[in-house]
C-alpha cells in the first residue's frame, strides 16, 4: 500500500505501483484539474507539486510518490485566490484553457525559488509547458505580474 | 461550468431553464429534422434566453468554445440588447439540437453569422418586459425603457424589476422582428468593450470540465488499437495477455471504416478496463495481425516528388484573364519559383474524448466537440437509430482548430458502448491524435511571373496541387474544389494577364480542415513570391506589394472564368475589398515602423498580407538569425479589418494566438508517412511553439470596423505569418525559404 497526501488529505492507494499519479488524481480522486496532454513529460499540462516541486504527474508512478505530498490546481490556494491565479484573471491569459492548470503550477514553482523572474528566466522555466492556443505573451505578463505583488 | 453529472439527464429545456416560474424558455421544442438554415431557423428567442422570477437571467450558447470565447461573446450581445445585468447572467451550453441553426464552430463564422440574431433575441426580450411593465402601469410602451435589469418609465422614473416582470412578460407575445428597437452604438454597455470569460474563474482554479474530465457513473475506460494504415483490416489477433493486465475487463471487435472516411470510426480492437492506464496498458499487450491494404505504399517523400510533378505541368485552368502566355514572350524577366509545404497535424492539448451511455435505443454522449449536429448524425448512422435520439452535451474543447468537428471519436465511444452496455469513455493519447488526425494536406505551388523594364509584373501564373478535404468524403475526389476559394483564386494582385490552374493529388491519409484550412499554403505561395518579385526588381518588398495591389478595388471574380465562393457569403455584403486589404498593410507598416527599418544580416523585417474567412490581415515580422542559424522572432506586429468587433480582448488574443500558431507551422510543423503509416508520434518528434520559441510579442492593431459587416477572428491571423517570418529570413540570410518547415533549411 502506497500513503500519500494530495491537497492536505491523507491517502491510501493499492493499486499498481507503476500506474503514474496522473491517472489517480484523475480517475480514482476525480481531480480532474490536472490534465492529460502528451503522456512522455513533454508538455507540462499534467504539471503537480510533489514535496514541492514541479513535476510532471504522467511521468511520476505511484510507487514514486509513497510519504510524499501532493499539490493540484485545486490545492493551490484556499480560496482560488493565489497572486497567479488572480494575475491569471486578470490578465485574461486563458484561451481554451486546458493547459493552464499546468502552466499556473509550474509558475507557482518558478516563484517560489525565483520570486522576481526576468523574462529569460521565465522563458527557461516555462519552455516546458506547451500552450497550443498561443497564450505566451499573456503567461509571461501574468507571471511578472504576480511577482510585483508579492514583492509588494 | 461545473461537474458534468450535475447537467446530465436533463429534459432538454425543463432543464436548460430553472423549474420556477419563466418567461422565454416556454413552449419551444426542437423540430425534427428542420433545415439548418441560420436566417430560417435560429431567430426565435425562446430558445435562447430565460428569466426567473428572481431576475436570474439564463441565455443559452450553442456554439463551441474552444478558446476564441464565443460562450461568452454571444451571450453577452444577448445580455446587452436585453439591457441585463452581467452580473446576474448565467451562461448554459446548448445540447446538439436542429432548433439552434447550424452549430458547427468552424469557419470563423460564430459572430459573423449569429451577431444580428443575438441581438434580436436580446431586444425582443427588452421589448416584451417594456411591454409588460407598460400594460402594468397602463402607460404608452414606448415610454418604458429596459436597462440594468429594470424596466423605467421614463416621463415618471417609476420602476420594475425584470424578475418582477418575468411571469406577465412571459405571456406578452414574441415581438415580429420590425417591432425590435436595436441599442446604438452609444448606447452597448458590453458590445464593443468585453465581459471577462464566463469560464475564466474554473479554468484558473481547475474546475473547467473538459471532453477529457467528462465522468458518468458506472463508467468504463477504452483504449482502441486501431489500423495502422489508412483502410487496413484485422486479419487476426491474441488478446490473452491483454486481458491478464488487472483493470481489463474485455476486449470489443470494431469494424475497419470503408471509404469514403468521413467521420466513420476506423475500428480495431479496444481494451475495455476500469481506469485509462488499465486500459491503455491492455492495449499495448494486444497481438494484432493487419492486412495493411492499397495506402500501405504511402511514402511521402516520393509523394512530394509527384506532387512538384505535377504543379511543373499545365493543369486545369480555373481562372484566366488576358493572355499570360503572350504576356511571357514579351517580359523583359521572367521569374518562376515552387514551393512545398508538409502534412500537419491539429495537435490540440486536449486530445479527442467522449463519453457515450447508451441505452433503450437512446445514446446520451458528452464530448468536447465542435460539432454537435454532426455528433447526432454520425452516431446515428453508427448506431442505426435516429439522429434526434443522440443526445449530445457539449463540453469545453481543450483546443480544437478544427480536429474536433469531425467526431469519428465519438462515434468510437457510442458503438463501445452500446456493445459493452455500460456507459463508455474514450480518451485519445497523442500518439493517437497524431497518428489518426484529419491531416491538413500537404502542397505544392509553381508560381511563373513576367515583368516589365519596371518590373512591375505584366503576367502571372500559378498551379497549386494538393489531396483535396472532398477526398474524405467522396473517394474519387482529387481535385481543389471549394478549397481553391481559399486565398488561391482570390489572389489580389492587379495583374493585367493572370492565369490560375490546379491540378490532381491522391489521397492516402483522412484530410481535414485546420484552422485556415488552404490559406496556409496558398498565403505562403503567393505571399513569398510577391516578395521574391519584389527583390528581383529591386524594390521595397511593401513599396512593391503596395503597387502590384494597385488601386482599391472590389473583384469580381467571375468575370474571370474562377468560381469563387467568398466562404458562402455574397459578394454584395462582403466584397472582395482590396481597399481594404491595402488598408491593413499600410497600417502594419506604419505601426511596425517599417519605412525606418533597415535590414541586415541576421536582422531583419519581413511583410506579407493576406484576406481569409472576410477578414483582412497585414504582418510585419521581426526576426533574428544567430551565427548558428537560430531564429527567433522579437516582434510580430498584425493589422488587422475583421469589421465590427464585438469583443476586443478576445479577437486581439485570437491574433496573438494565431501568430504563435502560424510561427509553428513556418518553423517547425512538419508529418511525414512511411508505409502509408504517420512516422511522428508526440511532442518530441511533432514540435510546437514553446515559450522560448514563439513570437516574443505580438502587436494587434485592429481596424476600427464602424457598423461594417462583422467577418471572423478565428483563422484569418495564421496565413500571412509564414510568409512574413520566410520573407524577413530572405532579408536577413539571403536564403528563400520555398519548403515548409524553415527547419529544413540551414539558416547558418
Amino acid at each position: 500500500m502506497i500513503r500519500l497526501k494530495v491537497n492536505g488529505a491523507p491517502k491510501d492507494y493499492k493499486g499498481d505501483p507503476d500506474m503514474p499519479l496522473l491517472w489517480y488524481l484523475r480517475d480514482t480522486l476525480q481531480l480532474t484539474g490536472t490534465k492529460f496532454g502528451c503522456g512522455e513529460g513533454l508538455c507540462g499540462a499534467c504539471t503537480v507539486h510533489v514535496n514541492g516541486e514541479a513535476q510532471r504527474s504522467c511521468s511520476t508512478s505511484m510507487k514514486n510518490v509513497e510519504g510524499k505530498t501532493v499539490r493540484t490546481i485545486e490545492g493551490l490556494s484556499a480560496n482560488g485566490d493565489h497572486p497567479l491565479q488572480r494575475a491569471w484573471e486578470a490578465a485574461n491569459v486563458p484561451q481554451c484553457g486546458y493547459c493552464q492548470s499546468g502552466q499556473i503550477m509550474q509558475a507557482a514553482a518558478l516563484l517560489k525559488s525565483k520570486p522576481n523572474p526576468t523574462d529569460d528566466e521565465i522563458d527557461v522555466f516555462m519552455q516546458g509547458n506547451i500552450c497550443r492556443c498561443g497564450t505566451y505573451q499573456r503567461i509571461r505578463q501574468a507571471i511578472k505580474a504576480a511577482a510585483s505583488e508579492v514583492k509588494a | 461550468m461545473k461537474r458534468l453529472e450535475l447537467a446530465t439527464r436533463r429534459d432538454f429545456l425543463g432543464g436548460i431553464f430553472s423549474a420556477g416560474a419563466l418567461v422565454f424558455a416556454v413552449g419551444a421544442l426542437p423540430k425534427e429534422g428542420s433545415a439548418r438554415d441560420v436566417a430560417k431557423t435560429a431567430f426565435n428567442p425562446n430558445i435562447w434566453v430565460g428569466i426567473d422570477t428572481d431576475g436570474a437571467v439564463t441565455i443559452v450558447t450553442h456554439r463551441s468554445e474552444m478558446g476564441t470565447g464565443i460562450r461568452t461573446s454571444l451571450p453577452m450581445v444577448v445580455a446587452d440588447e436585453l439591457g441585463a445585468d452581467w452580473s446576474r447572467v448565467r451562461v448554459e451550453q446548448a445540447l446538439g439540437s436542429d432548433i439552434y441553426g447550424s452549430q458547427d464552430t468552424d469557419g470563423s463564422q460564430s459572430i459573423r453569422d449569429f451577431y444580428d440574431i443575438m441581438r434580436q433575441t436580446g431586444a425582443s426580450a427588452r421589448l416584451m418586459l417594456e411591454r409588460a411593465a407598460a400594460a402594468q402601469w397602463n402607460v404608452p410602451a414606448a415610454e418604458c425603457k429596459g436597462d440594468d435589469h429594470f424596466v423605467t418609465h421614463t416621463p415618471s422614473g417609476k420602476k420594475l424589476a425584470y424578475g418582477e416582470l418575468a411571469a406577465s412578460a412571459a405571456k406578452q407575445a414574441l415581438p415580429r422582428k420590425e417591432e425590435l428597437r436595436l441599442k446604438t452604438a452609444a448606447e452597448f454597455k458590453y458590445i464593443g468593450k468585453g465581459v471577462p470569460s464566463v469560464d475564466l474563474k474554473d479554468i484558473v482554479r481547475g474546475h473547467a470540465i473538459y471532453g477529457f474530465d467528462a465522468h458518468v457513473p458506472g463508467m468504463v475506460y477504452a483504449s482502441i488499437e486501431r489500423p495502422p494504415v489508412l483502410g487496413g483490416k484485422l486479419k487476426g489477433f491474441d488478446d490473452s495477455a491483454a486481458k491478464k493486465v488487472a483493470g481489463v475487463e474485455q476486449t470489443v471487435l470494431l469494424d475497419g471504416a470503408q471509404p469514403p472516411y468521413g467521420f466513420q470510426a476506423l475500428g480495431g480492437v479496444a481494451v475495455i478496463a476500469d481506469n485509462t492506464w488499465a486500459a491503455s496498458q491492455g492495449r499495448k499487450k494486444l497481438k494484432i495481425e493487419w492486412e495493411f491494404g492499397p495506402h500501405a505504399i504511402y511514402d511521402s517523400s516520393s509523394y512530394k516528388k509527384t506532387l512538384l510533378e505535377t504543379v511543373g505541368k499545365p493543369q486545369q485552368v480555373v481562372r484566366s484573364t488576358g493572355d499570360v502566355d503572350t504576356a511571357f514572350a514579351n517580359a523583359s524577366k521572367v521569374v518562376e519559383a515552387s514551393y512545398y509545404t508538409p502534412l500537419l497535424a491539429h495537435t490540440p492539448m486536449e486530445p479527442p474524448a467522449a463519453v457515450a451511455e447508451f441505452k433503450d435505443g437512446k445514446v446520451e454522449v458528452w464530448a468536447a466537440t465542435q460539432n454537435p449536429q454532426a455528433v447526432q448524425e454520425t452516431v446515428a448512422k453508427a448506431l442505426g437509430i435516429k439522429p434526434v435520439d443522440v443526445i449530445c452535451h457539449v463540453t469545453l474543447l481543450g483546443g480544437g482548430f478544427g480536429r474536433k468537428s469531425k467526431p469519428d471519436y465519438v462515434a468510437e465511444a457510442a458503438l463501445l458502448s452500446k456493445k459493452v452496455g455500460k456507459p463508455v469513455k474514450i480518451s485519445w493519447t497523442r500518439e493517437e491524435d497524431i497518428r489518426f488526425d484529419y491531416f491538413h494536406a500537404t502542397s505544392a505551388m509553381y508560381f511563373k511571373a513576367g515583368l516589365d523594364a519596371g518590373g512591375k509584373p505584366q503576367a502571372w501564373l500559378q498551379r497549386t496541387v494538393f489531396p483535396p478535404i472532398d477526398s474524405t468524403f467522396d473517394a474519387s475526389a482529387r481535385y481543389g474544389g471549394s478549397e481553391l476559394s481559399l486565398g488561391f483564386l482570390d489572389m489580389p494582385f492587379d495583374i493585367a494577364n493572370i492565369r490560375a490552374e490546379n491540378g490532381p493529388a491522391e489521397p492516402h491519409l483522412r484530410i481535414g480542415w485546420l484552422r485556415s484550412v488552404s490559406n496556409i499554403y496558398h498565403a505562403f505561395g503567393i505571399q513569398s513570391f510577391i516578395d521574391e518579385l519584389a527583390h528581383a526588381a529591386g524594390k521595397d518588398p511593401v513599396e512593391y506589394w503596395l503597387a502590384t495591389l494597385g488601386e482599391p478595388r472590389k473583384l469580381d471574380l467571375s468575370t474571370q472564368e474562377a468560381k469563387y465562393e467568398n466562404y458562402g457569403k455574397p459578394l454584395a455584403d462582403y466584397p472582395l475589398d482590396t481597399g481594404r486589404l491595402r488598408r491593413v498593410a499600410e497600417t502594419a507598416a506604419e505601426r511596425s515602423g517599417w519605412a525606418n527599418k533597415r535590414s541586415a544580416r541576421g536582422h531583419a523585417w519581413g511583410f506579407a498580407a493576406h484576406r481569409s474567412f472576410l477578414t483582412y490581415v497585414a504582418a510585419v515580422v521581426e526576426v533574428e538569425v544567430d551565427q548558428n542559424g537560430k531564429l527567433r522572432i522579437p516582434n510580430v506586429h498584425l493589422a488587422v479589418d475583421c469589421g465590427n468587433v464585438i469583443h476586443p480582448d478576445r479577437v486581439i488574443a485570437q491574433f496573438e494566438g494565431a501568430a504563435v500558431m502560424g510561427a509553428t507551422i513556418a518553423m517547425m510543423g512538419e508529418i511525414t508517412a512511411a508505409d502509408g503509416r504517420v512516422v511522428q508520434s508526440n511532442f518530441n518528434n511533432y514540435p510546437v511553439a514553446r515559450i522560448n520559441e514563439a513570437p516574443y510579442h505580438t502587436h494587434v492593431h485592429l481596424i476600427d470596423g464602424g457598423d461594417t459587416l462583422p467577418t471572423g477572428a478565428g483563422e484569418p491571423g495564421v496565413p500571412p505569418i509564414a510568409p512574413a517570418i520566410c520573407n524577413a529570413i530572405f532579408a536577413a540570410t539571403g536564403k528563400r525559404i520555398r519548403e515548409l518547415p524553415v527547419k529544413k533549411t540551414k539558416l547558418a
